[in-house]
């Protein structure tokens, strides 16, 4: 049986195997808890945000006036307060974080190639950290006076003095 | 039980052939007549042949076959064999193999369930083809059985393992203890036991870990099976070496990779609670942390 077997497959050998694999060999070892606090993060920042992604809703949507008050104004008046600054900006940060690492896990779980995962957690990174960035700048640089036009109480009494 | 009970009957009217099997079995309900009619197989190879012997039915084997010398791809090949109630996807890979092909190759050693040689991917699900009968399946479609995913196919249904057993030598599956050897055993009350007695059950078949979507990715990822042979070191009261396997387990492809989406669980050919066992281990790594 060898010896048929043996001229039979020299000629139509094919090494290739389906999900080919190369030799079982284990990255070294970082023996950091990062990936333990990338979980405890996740968990932890996913329930603080239900609360204030609801509690944002609720503010802005349904209490008051309910969803017609939402202008120009009403975001003005709401980041003239401490309390609202502090509170969008957590929000802000906690969902970009948690969305950056949800995003990433996705890569690492898909991404098949070392190039292609690379890249695209650079990409990843980059836009998170233009929105936070941003994000945080406008918290803290808004100008409810921005628009000359203006007819808010703050800005009135800021020309009329 | 009753099952069990029936080939000694059978033996004293053994003689008798098919008719004596006939009237022990059809007195009580037609549910029982099948379950006689099952413990008289070895009968039948004595000449009674399979005259009022147990239900049988054709079924189609569909196979996913690969010859490494031969094939560039893996191909599908269907199988008609006539199989019997009492058979399971062992026997019908067995049949083809003894009386179709014999060139058909699959891994087996004990065909009960405890050795771990047989976990293919039947009709979708990972199972140990010596525990799945083919009564319990859908045989009036073709009942389709492939190498387990995720490791690379050497032949037909076999897979090469050592990826698999790689992962499992390196969270150190043995007792880790400092100190003189003891001058008397090594005392374990029975809570202590029952603590990781479920993950005592592993037969090492890689059914759950070839069914993680994780490993299909990356083999690097230690697996559920893995993780439950360390699980098995880690709560046991007797080993010192739960530091080691931890800070193993804590690295980037550890638990945290878990995905919690319990196919290992489904897939387990011994019910062990395997997504369980990997969250006490976060649990552990966490309450060691903080």
């Amino acid at each position: 049986m060898s010896s048929s077997t043996d001229t039979q497959g020299t000629g139509a050998y094919a090494p290739a195997l389906e999900s080919p694999r190369s030799p079982y060999r284990r990255g070294k070892p970082t023996r950091s808890n990062w990936e333990l606090h990338g979980w405890l993060f996740m968990r932890m920042s996913g329930v603080l945000l239900l609360v204030m992604v609801f509690g944002h809703l609720w503010v802005n949507m349904v209490a008051g006036e309910g969803i017609n008050q939402v202008d120009w104004s009403f975001v003005a008046g709401k980041w003239s307060s401490p309390f609202w600054q502090t509170w969008d900006l957590i929000m802000l940060w906690l969902a970009q974080l948690h969305g950056t690492n949800g995003v990433r896990t996705i890569i690492n779980d898909y991404a098949e190639r070392d190039a292609t995962r690379f890249w695209l957690k650079m990409a990843l990174y980059t836009a998170t950290l233009v929105v936070l960035v941003l994000g945080t700048l406008v918290i803290f640089t808004f100008d409810p006076c921005m628009d000359p036009a203006s007819t808010l109480e703050v800005c009135r009494t800021g020309s009329a003095g | 039980m009753a099952g069990e009970k029936e080939p000694g009957t059978r033996s004293a009217t053994g003689e008798e052939g098919g008719e004596g099997i006939a009237t022990s079995g059809a007195a009580p309900s037609s549910d029982y007549d099948h379950a006689g009619k099952g413990g008289a197989s070895p009968r039948q190879e004595k000449g009674t042949d399979g005259a009022g012997g147990i239900p049988s039915f054709d079924v189609t084997m569909r196979l996913r076959r690969y010859n490494p010398e031969l094939d560039t791809e893996p191909h599908w090949e269907n199988y008609t064999v006539t199989m019997y109630g009492t058979d399971r996807v062992l026997d019908a890979l067995s049949k083809i193999k003894a009386e179709i092909d014999g060139t058909l190759t699959f891994r087996r050693s004990c065909a009960h369930g405890i050795c771990g040689s047989d976990a293919m991917r039947v009709n979708g699900r990972n199972r140990l083809a010596c525990k799945t009968l083919l009564k319990d399946l859908d045989i009036s479609k073709p009942v389709v059985v492939e190498p387990i995913k995720g490791l690379p196919v050497e032949k037909d249904l076999v897979v090469d393992m050592e990826p698999f057993f790689a992962a499992y030598r390196e969270v150190m599956p043995f007792l880790i203890t400092r100190g003189a050897e003891p001058t008397r055993e090594r005392v374990q009350s029975q809570p202590d036991r029952e603590r990781f007695d479920d993950t005592t059950k592993c037969i090492l078949c890689a059914a759950c870990t070839s069914s993680c979507p994780v490993f299909w990715t990356d083999g690097q990822y230690f697996g559920p099976a893995a993780i439950v042979n360390a699980h098995r070191f880690i709560f046991d009261s007797r080993d010192q070496g739960s530091d080691l396997r931890l800070e193993i387990l804590n690295d980037r492809e550890g638990v945290w990779r878990c995905r919690t989406i319990f196919n290992c669980s489904e897939a387990c050919p011994r019910g062990i609670q395997i997504t369980k066992a990997i969250a006490e281990v976060k649990q552990a790594l966490i309450a060691r942390k903080l």
